[in-house]
């Protein structure tokens, strides 16, 4: 009776655990916004945010787009041919790229590299004080050190999954056309007379650019929540990666949902 | 506030992420030749447009002429009747045939303009006269199968 009790005792603190920090992350995110006009006005603070997250996951970006566009050219081929329409191989790669790939793949990079990256930092400047001490020097932390991460990484994610997207496209031709001998005329026209640039190239720029702000807003929200311990600290991160994950798919359906219902 | 490395980097990424988009939407998108500049308006009605859908290719002799604009259901009719936008730049004479086809067996469907001989040229907003509706494989095997049973009885 006793372990029943506590079980549901246990049950009712994780929920209303759950609803305080929503709460409080909705309240975070007003002040966020907020503070972003004082933040934006030091152009230099953002820079520097968009050099750490944006350039130093251009690398990860860029071979990872290759490969997923070398495995889609390879398999997309592989059962394409099969039904005798090798040289749609172009549409294949490129809708599945611009669509969903490219944004929620580079999501998922951008969210373990920078994401996790933004979350130890402010997490370790909660840990060691230095936020306390910035708010007694009359320094607002949200202004100096959340609002610059948060738009360094909403600025970045659309470009590196634009990157994502054309390095992946790069690959399929590498593989369909220069490997295995697609023809490069089909390839190409078949590609782009299939390829809208409202409803698939802006949709999926939109989607990067939707999953950047929850990324962005999980990655700063979970540092600047997070018990200024070390396992705090590092329990933050996973919460980041797992949570960030889990927001970019289920944004991915409902996003996906609204603008490709009921078309071809 | 001087220049440092770190601007050169955040520019180049920028420029980096503009190109890819770029990309995207010129080679892979064929944005460039997707709008074609002055276009007129045709209207066709059909009884039967069975896939065609909208944006589907115009195409006459093969070429892409155009694009479907609208379609919508005539209830003084009960006909399709389809709007579709044709370049400025190839006139079709008044008596040109629309035809709903296939590329391919499996392929998109599109709208086929064979031209006629008239000696006048269709203007913006006209309807077309003559109109040939797409090729139902239900219909065609339906029809098939009630000519074999036809035939059966004289063997």
């Amino acid at each position: 009776m006793n372990g029943v009790l506590a079980a549901v005792r246990k049950l009712g603190a994780l929920v209303v655990d759950g609803v305080w920090r929503l709460g409080f992350a909705a309240r975070f995110f007003m002040l966020l916004l907020l503070y972003s006009g004082q933040s934006l006005r030091r152009v230099h603070l953002t820079l520097r945010e968009i050099y750490f997250s944006g350039v130093l996951s251009l690398l990860i970006i860029v071979v990872s787009g290759l490969f997923v566009g070398m495995v889609l050219g390879l398999q997309g081929y592989e059962t394409l041919q099969r039904f005798g329409s090798g040289d749609a191989l172009g549409v294949l790669v490129a809708l599945s790229l611009t669509r969903e790939l490219g944004p929620v793949v580079a999501g998922l990079l951008f969210a373990s590299r920078a994401g996790s990256a933004v979350t130890a930092e402010i997490g370790l400047m909660k840990a060691t004080e230095q936020l306390k001490a910035m708010d007694m020097m009359a320094v607002n932390p949200i202004a100096r050190v959340v609002a610059p991460r948060f738009w360094g990484g909403v600025i970045s994610m659309p470009l590196l999954a634009a990157l994502f997207s054309a390095m992946g496209v790069f690959g399929g031709w590498l593989i369909g056309v220069v490997f295995i001998g697609v023809d490069e005329g089909a390839f190409w026209s078949q590609m782009q007379a299939a390829v809208d640039f409202r409803f698939d190239i802006l949709n999926g720029v939109i989607k990067s650019a939707v999953f950047g702000v929850a990324v962005a807003l999980i990655a700063v929200f979970e540092g600047y929540d997070c018990t200024p311990t070390a396992e705090g600290v590092s329990r933050a991160i996973t919460r980041t990666v797992v949570s960030s994950a889990l927001a970019i798919l289920a944004l991915d359906f409902i996003l996906t949902s609204f603008m490709f219902r009921g078309q071809s | 506030m001087s220049r440092t490395t770190l601007d050169l980097w955040v520019g180049l990424f920028v420029v980096i992420g503009f190109a890819a988009l770029l990309f995207l939407s010129l080679q892979v998108g064929n944005l460039a030749g997707a709008d074609i500049g002055d276009t007129y308006t045709i209207s066709a009605r059909f009884d039967n447009i069975g896939g065609l859908k909208v944006r589907a290719p115009v195409k006459s002799a093969g070429v892409v002429v155009g694009r479907v604009h609208e379609i919508r259901f005539d209830t003084g009719s009960y006909r399709a009747e389809v709007r579709f936008t044709v370049d400025k730049r190839y006139p079709f004479p008044r008596d040109t045939i629309a035809t709903i086809l296939t590329s391919g067996l499996l392929g998109e469907q599109y709208l086929g303009l064979e031209p006629g001989g008239d000696v006048e040229m269709l203007e913006d907003g006209q309807a077309l006269q003559i109109t040939q509706s797409a090729v139902v494989l239900e219909k065609l095997i339906g029809q098939f199968l009630f000519n074999k049973a036809a035939e059966e009885p004289t063997n």
